[in-house]
């Protein structure tokens, strides 16, 4: 069975996936063998910015399961992201417990701060780190199932789809800055202490975060995969080709596009829970609009409907965008819009499709076929 | 005059009516089709030829009319999914395909099987399946193309394969239109030949403005003109009757 899974994979999600495992053994290796400060060390601020990278390649990944194999174009993804990191966010801060500044065993500082008295139902549970997982998955579920019952039944596609899940992600930004919300206001969730017992800042916890996001990360992509290559994934590419073709064949297409929504939020759910411990804080500004359409960016660069090509993309944009927020930092925006132009026009398949054209020249198109097709 | 049978007939429409923006397209639109029947429906533009496939396939809805399927199902209460699976078949006037995805993907997409999304996510194909395809697949003639992309098919191709795909659904009733649009004099004499062949156990209703095609079908013939029928007959009747002439060739 593990050999026929393996088979299943396509070369690059292959190469993919041995990638990721390497990344396991080679960074603590390299953390915990060699001296700090030798060319071979990795320093533990680079682990962190390593392990944040994949955990936006796993949002990107999401994205591209709705966006690359059933046209769903969600400008509202970070939303889900941003959901994930709040349930990790809230279970960190019962983690700190009475070594906060105001020392309450029960209450966040915030809360002891706001004058809120007793711990709000919606954090009740959240001490418990398997509720807290479970929260993970199961608020932006929720919502992406809830949102995705009224806007598919509802058959709004295209870009009012997109439109409306802006609008979704913007609400809960406006929805999140309100400290009545009981989620720490516009300063969100931040001094973590400890996950699990373990330092948070320790080396060993860096690297243990790391490679659950990789982990985490290869997972995504396996499942990603196999619901793409089965009989599902074949109907959601025909709902993103030709939708009113699929529903005259008797498929429930709004059954489809709600079943891959929810998955994926799942999936851009626990990519923020990994995220919020290794950069330390979890803000409204994560819903912010802005992110949710450099997601698109990035699936867009790697390459749509690749999967792999989209976590590629979320990796090397990222990286472009370390290195040059801190070169050249005002220009930064500029050089993200510029990137998505040019790869609009020059690479409509991506990084990845530079390498599909080459793998397969012999895909021709008949002249004559196509010049009747245009008459028709 | 007496009701036809209903149970007899597998298509019933009576009296149905629908305007768009104040445009009448069907205005009162009558049309039996006996179980096992291949009729062909001819018509002006604009005579509603399109839009009665609309109503019966559950895309647009009635303002006032029957429509009833094998019998006693009302079509005008369910939709495009239910109807599909109830087993009515389309066939597009342009060419729909899943132009990503190979000649026998489309095939087995349209293939009769339990379509819901946990169906599909664990099913895998059955042994059946797959001599099913492989026989639609002759019949369509493009065994040959079958893992090629549906897109790198001929404008003709592309159309057997969406018959294909209606012969794979398995429906009661097919609804072709415009068949031959676009296609090569010997392409449309074997689309003639493929839908007798599907209509001598399937119900079979072909729109088509070609009439050299619709005398290859050699069927009853159902002339519509803004959105009613103005004759109905063998090809060589309606085509003397003055009033057929008048739409065709006095405008």
């Amino acid at each position: 069975m593990k050999q026929s899974l393996w088979l299943a994979f396509d070369l690059k999600t292959r190469i993919f996936i041995a990638l990721l495992a390497l990344a396991i053994v080679i960074v603590p290796a390299s953390a915990l063998l060699t001296a700090p400060g030798s060319a071979l060390n990795i320093p533990v601020y680079a682990i962190a910015l390593m392990g944040k990278y994949l955990c936006y390649a796993l949002l990107a990944v999401a994205l591209d399961l709705v966006w690359g194999y059933c046209g769903i174009l969600s400008l509202g993804h970070g939303a889900f992201f941003a959901l994930g990191g709040y349930a990790m966010g809230m279970y960190l801060m019962r983690q700190i417990g009475a070594r906060g500044a105001y020392g309450n065993p029960i209450l966040p500082d915030f809360m002891v701060f706001l004058n809120i008295n007793s711990l709000p139902v919606t954090w009740w549970g959240f001490q418990h780190f398997p509720y807290a997982m479970f929260m993970v998955l199961f608020v932006p579920g929720l919502l992406a199932f809830g949102f995705g019952w009224l806007a598919f039944r509802s058959r709004v596609t295209g870009v009012y789809l997109s439109i409306i899940t802006q609008a979704l992600t913007y609400a809960l930004l406006l929805a999140f800055f309100r400290n009545a919300m009981g989620f720490g206001g516009n300063n969100g969730l931040t001094d973590f202490k400890d996950i699990l017992g373990f330092k948070i800042d320790a080396l060993g916890t860096r690297i243990l975060l790391f490679c659950a996001s990789a982990l985490a990360l290869a997972l995504g992509v396996i499942l990603a995969r196999l619901v793409v290559t089965s009989k599902f994934g074949k109907v959601l590419i025909a709902i993103r080709d030709a939708e009113s073709r699929v529903r005259f064949l008797g498929y429930r297409v709004e059954n489809y596009k709600l079943f891959v929504f929810t998955i994926s939020a799942m999936m851009a759910g626990v990519a923020g829970a990994l995220y919020v411990p290794q950069v330390g804080i979890i803000n409204p500004g994560e819903f912010a609009p802005q992110n949710s359409i450099e997601a698109v960016i990035w699936v867009a660069v790697g390459g749509r409907g690749t999967l792999v090509g989209a976590a590629l993309g979320a990796i090397l944009v990222n990286f472009g965008k370390t290195w040059f927020t801190g070169a050249l930092p005002e220009y930064w925006l500029f050089v993200l819009g510029a990137l998505f132009v040019l790869v609009t026009l020059f690479l409509p398949d991506g990084i990845l499709g530079i390498f599909k054209r080459r793998q397969r020249p012999q895909v021709t198109v008949d002249p004559v076929g196509e010049a009747q097709h245009g008459d028709a | 005059m007496a009701m036809p049978n209903l149970t007899n007939s597998v298509l019933y429409l009576d009296g149905v009516e629908v305007a768009f923006d104040g445009y009448k397209a069907l205005r009162g639109l009558s049309l039996v089709l006996e179980r096992g029947e291949m009729r062909a429906i001819i018509g002006p533009n604009g005579a509603g030829k399109t839009t009665m496939m609309d109503i019966i396939t559950g895309k647009t809805r009635p303002d006032s009319g029957e429509v009833y399927f094998d019998g006693w199902q009302d079509l005008t209460l369910l939709d495009e999914a239910t109807i599909a699976e109830l087993g009515i078949g389309r066939k597009f006037q342009k060419p729909t395909v899943f132009e990503s995805q190979s000649v026998e993907d489309n095939i087995l997409l349209a293939l009769k099987a339990p379509r819901t999304v946990f169906a599909t996510l664990w099913g895998r194909p059955a042994q059946d399946q797959a001599e099913r395809v492989d026989s639609i697949l002759a019949t369509i003639r493009l065994a040959g193309q079958r893992r090629n992309l549906a897109q790198s098919l001929s404008h003709g191709q592309k159309q057997w394969l969406e018959i294909g795909m209606l012969l794979a659904q398995d429906p009661k009733l097919l609804l072709v239109d415009e068949p031959v649009a676009g296609m090569t004099d010997a392409e449309t004499a074997q689309t003639a030949e493929l839908l007798r062949d599907i209509a001598r156990d399937h119900s079979v209703v072909v729109v088509e403005h070609d009439m050299d095609f619709v005398r290859a079908l050699g069927v009853k013939v159902t002339v519509l003109h803004e959105g009613a029928v103005l004759a109905e007959g063998p090809l060589d009747v309606v085509s003397a009757d003055p009033r057929v002439i008048e739409v065709y060739l006095g405008r």
